[in-house]
């Protein structure tokens, strides 16, 4: 790409600025992308550590590391980090270093407002751990209530409650801001000639998710915000002793909560829109149908947020309303799946690893939503509600939905990203190693929910031992292929075969992106001149 | 599309967002340290708070550097519209939620309480309780205080409804002010939008003084002085920024920054003011009508 | 359940059967014990609906995930591009990529709505409340259930039993009281909570639902079988939650009319004595009040005193209870504002009370030696 010397004011763009500097004041797309993934790795060995300290606890019965307290606070933060601080940030990673290479674009639309996205993100995550902390420096009990802070208890917490409080303010300010951000760039930077029906699939799913991210996190907002007065300032919304109801509070989480796990899945579903018509040769099969499956998805996602609360009483008609609508969602996602089968039939399919991790999100994910649909009926989520059932439905869903798209883009990318190729045969373990312990992690777990476990226990009766140590084994195994994960990434970073503008023998004709008219890895500004798209 | 042709600019490398990181950390943290009665949480608030307003000088007049000295194309000006255009819906979605609470709080759970609808059985909890609203009277009597007499929509309320809804119009004339290059009309316009905007403030700090001194209206008098308060004072807040807004915008017109093809930062914050203004209507409807 | 071998599987089925097998193979070394893989079989008419409905749901499932592996298996095999497959690039436009989008979805919903359906019809059932014989209100709190008959205005505080009272085996499913119900009766449950959310959950005999503070749900049931059902908390309700499990003994009508006629004329020989001016004895206080601590007090200060700190004060050694009696009988009587420390005085009676706290002044190497009278509750409250 030649650049247009005319229009430059007096600082040479060619040259990355450099040393602390280039990345504390960044205002380039890849460089805040490539923080946005590394700070996400980070997260994910930091919650994985969490869920290694639950999966220890539960080995077998009896109360064998951590209190009650501790075990608990530790699910809480498990849980926020590896969606607040791991899936979304990675999923940002992606966009921020993508989206503008695959619509031509030379930066995102407001660079300085993207560094303020990411640097609100270690703060938040500083906050967090003030919050674990907090109970051992300050007093007060640490926070217990879960991921979903329902109230009452959790306004029985100590400060370390609003630290977690404000911690949600942060990460929140933080999604809405690039949000905002990738939107307009979507909208506003798109190169000549590349309509938004021409757009990479990943772009539009990006471009769904940000949407979703910024009408519902304000409700997740004001929701915590609601619970910091009821805490500190006497109001009363949600006790009843004052005509509140701490059913409120479930409603405004779950209004953020539900189209949350969309705005984990999209950019997932997004990927598999790319690495599936790569490697299998051909074009996305029905890609109109994808778009609009995923309007539609978007929007039915955003009114069905009480099938999280059918234990608490609602009137009839709004409960078999929330049903019939979370059961109808089957069919946006029906269509995905479909459609990526159909574009892998008649194609030449090769297995390189992100396309692995495809074929496994299709079956595994598939897994995950038929549970899901199973929660959906009523009647019968009364009896799986705030059990294991629901657990091994949930992290089915967000690790083969969510991370194992990732893991997918990663692979997919990393040429891209460091101009070097990954190690395939280290890469193929790893997908294998992964997939197979992960299964024997939270497999069992619809058994020992079904068997009647709840969830959120430290400590469980010895019918459920067998369940939980295969489980816990199944964790660890999982826990430790991530160290593999790890290498290979900085295998790759440090050196290994150079890859072409266009890996994998151009596999990648068939997807419609400009990422790969760029060289591997692409030069510190692209597009600074916008490219003609014909 | 045409624009996209031109060079876009791309800032370089800018210490002011990592300025509002740490400014926006310290406050949070030192408010989170001041609600739990520790003595350096106002101090902290108080460095945050100066951080944060010197940012917004140094952001704000980076930008009003760039934009005088012509880097920005037309396709940036879109860009900080729409940018401006999604963080309005998103502020509208934050008061969705306050409504959504207002009317869940009104329609569901207090009748509830009262022996209606679905969990009518709750009444066994609280025999005495019977529901209005406003709620005056909360079903624990003992646990919170109780509202000596509601807010009526007339009075106070009602003016400032005027005084926001002339805002609008004073707004809108300085808008066809600068649409005409005229910079008295354009100035005068947004001097008047601005002192409306300072009395309706006066007007509310007033009506929160009397709610707590004569009507027993308070924070602490159960649900109906909680949702009271949380949407006035939410709306209150946001009346305030964008007053402050408007005077630097006011102060910016008067030294001749806008002209009627580029005034992005004049329609951002007319837009704002306009927002405000709507939800100010929604909210004198369902919080002191009806 | 047979146990499928490893080596039986061929090599060329789909991974994730693979691993349902793998998994099969290494479960028999763990032991079977007790191992339950489904939902316990129902006792109750709704229970035994809802039953009916997750299996057809489960084999909905199933075939979905059958035709799913099956599809993407074959296509797999098919057209690799190792054997030489070209991909077809027209593949998306021809008639089948034009009308798909239409296709899939119309199948889709038929699926849904057929489920939809059935979940409907056993909702209606689900929320059919109506008039019972037997009416319990439930009482969830940290860490306890209070059961109260509400037509015999008579009711009992349920608590976990502890692990040397229950044994390794039973711990964690037994409590000392287990709520007594009569068989082939309709039994309605009223929910409530006292301090957080709780949800009552005995999956044989009916379905789940949260205790709410200041609300109260409904559920109902009519149990067809004698023998004992059990359940646990299913709402997090903090350090407590794996800590609170349900037992219902479920008896004859006759069985259960006896039991609870003693159990009121017991309530009332207490109450009358507890009323009276007996002056009691450090020692009967004493054998009184450890009982009724561990039962009420232990969850949190534990049956040695030492509490759990810093959540829960230890009360051995604690300078309120070895010295100010006043201050001491005023926390247990009015508890304290904001913090876990209930008001017991609204559960228990002066009798209890003062046996309580006794026992507490006396215990642990406490030993003050003062006996505190019931009239002295009464005086406190
Ligand atoms: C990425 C995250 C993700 C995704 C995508 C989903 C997807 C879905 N989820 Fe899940 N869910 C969670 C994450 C996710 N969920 C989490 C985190 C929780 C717990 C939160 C907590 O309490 O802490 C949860 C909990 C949860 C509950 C509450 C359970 C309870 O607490 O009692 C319910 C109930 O309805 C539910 C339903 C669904 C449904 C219907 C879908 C659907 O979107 C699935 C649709 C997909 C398919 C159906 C598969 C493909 C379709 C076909 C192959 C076509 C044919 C299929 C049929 C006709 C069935 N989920
Ligand atoms: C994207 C979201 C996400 C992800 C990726 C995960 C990943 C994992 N989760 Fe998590 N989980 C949630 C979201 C997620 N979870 C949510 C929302 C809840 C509900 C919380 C609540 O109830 O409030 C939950 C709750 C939850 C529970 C239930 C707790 C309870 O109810 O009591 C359990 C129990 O097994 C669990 C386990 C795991 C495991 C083993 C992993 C593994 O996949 C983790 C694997 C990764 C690593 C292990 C890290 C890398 C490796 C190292 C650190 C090296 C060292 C390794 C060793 C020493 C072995 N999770
Ligand atoms: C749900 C947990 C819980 C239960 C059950 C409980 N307490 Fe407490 N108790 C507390 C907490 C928390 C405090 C500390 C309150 C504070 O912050 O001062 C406390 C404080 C006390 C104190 C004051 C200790 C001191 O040194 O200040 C006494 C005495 C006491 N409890 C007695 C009892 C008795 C008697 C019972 C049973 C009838 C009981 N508690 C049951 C949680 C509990
Ligand atoms: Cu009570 Cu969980
Ligand atoms: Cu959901």
């Amino acid at each position: 790409m030649s650049s247009n010397a005319a229009t430059h004011d007096d600082h040479d763009h060619h040259h990355a600025p450099s040393g602390w500097r280039r990345w504390v004041f960044s205002t380039n797309h890849k460089d805040i992308g490539t923080m946005y993934l590394f700070f996400a790795l980070f997260m994910l060995f930091f919650g994985g550590a969490m869920a290694m300290v639950i999966r220890a606890e539960l080995f077998q019965p009896g109360l064998q590391f951590v209190s009650p307290e501790f075990y608990n606070n530790m699910f809480t933060n498990h849980a926020l980090i590896m969606i607040f601080g791991m899936v979304m940030p990675a999923a940002a990673g992606m966009a921020n270093w993508m989206i503008p290479l695959m619509i031509g674009a030379p930066d995102m639309a407001l660079p300085r407002l993207n560094n303020l996205s990411f640097w609100l993100l270690p703060a938040g995550g500083l906050m967090l751990v003030m919050s674990i902390i907090a109970p051992w420096v300050g007093g007060g009990t640490a926070v217990t209530a879960g991921w979903t802070l329902y109230p009452p208890i959790s306004l029985q917490a100590g400060m370390s409650m609003d630290l977690l409080i404000f911690t949600i303010h942060l990460l929140g300010i933080s999604s809405i801001l690039a949000s905002i951000n990738i939107v307009t760039t979507v909208l506003n930077m798109r190169a000549p000639g590349m309509s938004m029906m021409k757009m990479p699939l990943f772009v539009w799913a990006w471009f769904f998710t940000a949407i979703l991210l910024i009408l519902i996190m304000p409700a997740f907002a004001g929701g915590v915000t609601m619970l910091l007065f009821d805490r500190h300032f006497g109001t009363s919304f949600f006790d009843a002793a004052g005509g509140g109801d701490p059913v409120l509070f479930q409603h405004l989480f779950w209004f953020f909560g539900h189209p949350e796990v969309y705005v984990l899945l999209l950019p997932s579903i997004g990927v598999l829109g790319m690495v599936i018509p790569t490697f299998s040769r051909k074009p996305l099969f029905g890609y109109k149908s994808l778009v609009w499956g995923m309007a539609f998805l978007a929007t039915l996602g955003m009114v069905v947020w009480a099938h999280h609360q059918y234990t608490v009483g609602m009137s009839i008609w709004a409960t078999k309303y929330f049903m019939i609508g979370t059961i109808l969602i089957s069919i946006p996602i029906g269509l995905m799946k479909f459609n990526f089968i159909f574009t892998m039939w008649r194609g030449a399919l090769t297995f390189e690893t992100p396309m692995l991790f495809a074929i496994a999100i299709i079956l595994m994910f598939a897994f995950a939503g038929v549970t899901g649909v199973m929660l959906a009926v009523v009647p019968a989520d009364l009896q799986y509600h705030d059990t294991y059932f629901v657990v091994a439905h949930f992290h089915y869903a967000l690790i083969p939905g969510a991370v194992f798209g990732l893991y997918a883009g990663v692979f997919y990318w990393l040429p891209k990203w460091t101009g070097h190729m990954y190690d395939e045969k280290l890469g193929k373990i790893f997908f294998w190693w992964t997939t197979i312990t992960f299964n024997i992690t939270f497999f069992p777990q619809h058994f020992s929910g079904l068997a009647g476990m709840p969830r959120r226990i430290v400590d469980y009766g010895v019918q459920f031992t067998e369940f939980n140590t295969i489980s816990s084994l199944g964790a660890f195994a999982f826990g430790l292929s991530h160290l593999l994960f790890l290498y290979i990434i900085i295998k790759t970073i440090k050196g290994g075969e150079p890859a072409p503008a266009m890996p994998w023998e151009g596999a990648q004709a068939g997807t419609p992106g400009l990422e790969w008219t760029v060289p591997s890895p692409p030069p510190f500004h692209t597009f600074e001149t916008p490219p003609e798209v014909k | 599309m045409s624009s996209s042709h031109e060079h876009y600019y791309v800032p370089d490398g800018s210490r002011w967002p990592i300025i509002a990181v740490c400014g926006m950390f310290t406050t949070v943290f030192g408010t989170a340290l001041w609600i739990n009665d520790l003595s350096l949480g106002p101090w902290l608030v108080a460095l945050g708070a100066l951080g944060i307003a010197y940012l917004f000088f140094g952001w704000f007049g980076d930008v009003i550097d760039e934009s005088m000295s012509g880097k920005y194309s037309p396709q940036v000006d879109t860009s900080f519209r729409q940018g401006m255009m999604w963080f309005i819906s998103s502020e509208a979605f934050f008061f969705v939620a306050f409504f959504g609470s207002l009317y869940y709080i009104r329609m569901i759970a207090v009748p509830w309480l009262d022996g209606e609808g679905h969990l009518g059985s709750s009444h066994l909890l609280w025999e005495n309780f019977s529901a209005t609203w406003p709620l005056v009277s909360t079903p624990d009597v003992d646990k919170y205080t109780q509202v000596i007499e509601p807010m009526g929509a007339g009075g106070i309320p009602m003016i400032n409804t005027l005084l926001l809804l002339s805002s609008g119009v004073t707004l809108t004339w300085a808008h066809w002010g600068l649409k005409k290059d005229s910079q008295t009309q354009l100035v005068l316009g947004l001097a008047l939008t601005v002192i409306l905007g300072v009395i309706f403030m006066g007007f509310q700090a007033y009506e929160y003084y009397h709610a707590y001194d004569v009507l027993g209206l308070t924070l602490n008098s159960g649900v109906y002085g909680s949702t009271f308060y949380m949407l006035t004072g939410f709306h209150g807040m946001h009346v305030t920024i964008g007053a402050i807004m408007l005077m630097v915008i006011t102060v910016r017109a008067a030294k001749g920054h806008f002209s009627h093809e580029k005034h992005f930062a004049f329609e951002a914050v007319a837009w704002y003011w306009h927002f405000v203004d709507v939800v100010w209507l929604v909210l004198y409807v369902f919080v002191y009508w009806m | 359940m047979s146990e499928p071998s490893f080596a039986s599987v061929p090599r060329s089925m789909s991974r994730a059967r693979l691993w349902v097998a793998a998994l099969l193979a290494l479960l028999p070394t763990m032991g079977w014990a007790e191992m339950k893989l489904n939902l316990p079989e129902p006792v109750s008419p709704l229970t035994r609906e809802v039953f009916d409905l997750h299996m057809m749901t489960t084999w909905v499932g199933v075939w979905i995930m059958v035709i799913v592996i099956l599809l993407v298996g074959y296509t797999l095999w098919k057209f690799r591009k190792s054997t030489g497959a070209v991909a077809d690039q027209e593949f998306h436009k021809g008639f089948f990529g034009t009308w798909s989008w239409l296709v899939v979805p119309v199948l889709v919903l038929g699926l849904d709505l057929t489920i939809a359906d059935r979940a409907n019809s056993t909702f209606d059932q689900v929320e059919n409340i109506g008039d019972a014989e037997v009416t319990v209100k439930v009482t969830g709190s940290q860490w306890k259930w209070t059961y109260e008959y509400m037509e015999h205005d008579y009711s009992f505080i349920s608590n976990l039993k502890s692990k040397e009272e229950a044994g390794e085996y039973d711990y964690l499913r037994t409590v000392d009281n287990p709520l007594v119900l009569p068989v082939n009766t309709r039994v309605r449950f009223l929910h409530t909570a006292a301090d957080v959310l709780h949800a009552w959950w005995v999956p044989e005999i009916a379905v789940k639902k949260d205790s709410i503070p200041g609300y109260i749900n409904e559920t109902w049931t009519i149990i067809e079988k004698e023998g004992m059902y059990r359940g646990q908390c299913a709402e997090n309700c903090g350090v407590g939650h794996a800590y609170m499990p349900i037992e219902v003994k479920a008896v004859s009508r006759a069985e259960f009319d006896q039991w609870i006629g003693e159990r009121v004329a017991e309530k009332q020989a207490a109450a009358e004595l507890a009323a009276s001016n007996k002056v009691w004895s450090q020692d009967e206080l004493m054998a009184e009040g450890e009982g009724l601590y561990n039962t009420y007090c232990a969850a949190c200060h534990q049956a040695n005193g030492a509490g759990l700190p810093p959540a829960f004060p230890a009360l051995a050694g604690s300078a309120m209870v070895t010295s100010d009696i006043p201050a001491h009988i005023d926390i247990v009587v009015n508890g304290k504002a904001g913090t876990a420390m209930a008001a017991w005085g609204a559960q228990l009676d002066d009798l209890q009370l003062a046996a309580i706290i006794t026992y507490e002044r006396n215990a642990w190497g406490n030993d003050t030696g003062d006996a505190v009278q019931p009239a002295d509750v009464k005086a406190a409250r």
